[in-house]
């Protein structure tokens, strides 16, 4: 069957993994035109980083960088501040290629993918 | 102070500097362009005093690379760059963001430009705000290009709520005056 593998990643599997394996699995899924959903997300430290590993193996051939759909971070508490690592939302990442953003609002997404 | 002018590509960060500049230096900053990616180094501007109702504020301004996290070198060809250039083009932006990433952690403060003609909701957006909270920096936020019939700084006010957003036209100069008020009072 043709189609676009979709990789739905569970919470607890994300937090048995570090930033860089985390980061590894999903430029490599996505370098092979897999969609990955994450359920927990990733910091914006993580997301920066993931911009820079992009940048650094988009080849201009194959390859022309990534598309991410997410929340934005809720406005962060007195206390979460103080106390709180701060939870990644639902986030779905996939080639530029093959994912397009058509509408992003604070609590919706529509989104586009292409076979 | 070292201040930060973050954004996406085209958003007006250089249209911004250079106005800074020209105000408070009699200087520029760099080129502008309506093709996106045309800065892929970040320039850093040392010493400029910023002076408003007689509080003054001296910052050292860098001008960022426009964040983004796709670069297809087929963007460029329809401005009429060659294959050639537009590759060229494309290689140097991607290296311009990793800059652009990376100087965010020898900031004080950062100036975040956004199109107010565009969606506020992108990626880019949400990270970078996302990276300057977590580092617990000062930030303004410009929506920019006020100056076309369909901008709308309600609609950045509304996304980022938790920050302060001011709305201008860093290309006619429009309300410009309190942004420096803004910047004096935020990292002064
Ligand atoms: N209408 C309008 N255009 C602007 C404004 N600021 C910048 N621009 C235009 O937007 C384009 C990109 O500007 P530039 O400063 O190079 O953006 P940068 O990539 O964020 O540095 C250029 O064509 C500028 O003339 C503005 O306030 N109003
Ligand atoms: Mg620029």
């Amino acid at each position: 069957m043709e189609g676009v593998q979709l990789n739905l990643i569970s919470k607890e599997k994300l937090e048995k993994m570090s930033s860089m394996e985390k980061l590894r699995m999903i430029l490599d899924e996505v370098k092979s035109g897999t969609i990955v959903v994450l359920e927990s997300g990733l910091t914006p430290e993580e997301e920066a980083k993931l911009i820079e590993l992009t940048m650094l193996e988009i080849d201009h051939e194959n390859f022309v960088g990534i598309e991410v759909e997410t929340y934005p971070q809720k406005s962060s508490g007195f206390l979460s501040r103080l106390f709180g690592k701060r939870e990644g939302r639902l986030t779905v990442i996939g080639p530029a290629n093959k994912l397009k953003t058509l509408v992003k609002r604070d609590d919706l997404i529509k989104a586009l993918v292409r076979p | 102070m070292k201040i930060g002018i973050y954004g996406p590509p085209n958003a007006g960060k250089t249209t911004l500097a250079n106005r800074i500049l020209r105000d408070w230096v009699g200087d520029v900053m760099g080129s502008v362009s309506e093709i996106p990616h045309e800065t892929r180094r970040a320039r850093l501007r040392e010493g400029v005093t910023i002076e408003v109702d007689g509080k003054s504020v001296t910052i050292d301004i860098v001008d960022t690379p426009g964040l983004a996290t796709k670069i297809d070198f087929h963007d460029f060809l329809k401005y009429g760059l060659s294959e050639e250039e537009a590759k060229r083009r494309a290689k140097e932006a991607t290296e311009g963001v990793i800059e652009a990433i990376k100087w965010l952690d020898d900031l004080d403060g950062v100036i975040l430009v956004m199109d107010a003609t565009e969606d506020p909701f992108t990626q880019v957006n949400i990270t970078i705000v996302g990276n300057i909270e977590a580092r617990n920096l000062p930030l303004i936020i410009v929506a920019n290009k006020i100056d076309l019939p369909n901008a709308s700084p309600a609609r950045i006010k509304a996304a980022f709520p938790q920050h302060t957003v001011v709305p201008i036209s860093a290309l006619k100069g429009l309300n410009i005056d309190t942004l420096y008020r803004c910047i004096a009072e935020k990292f002064g």
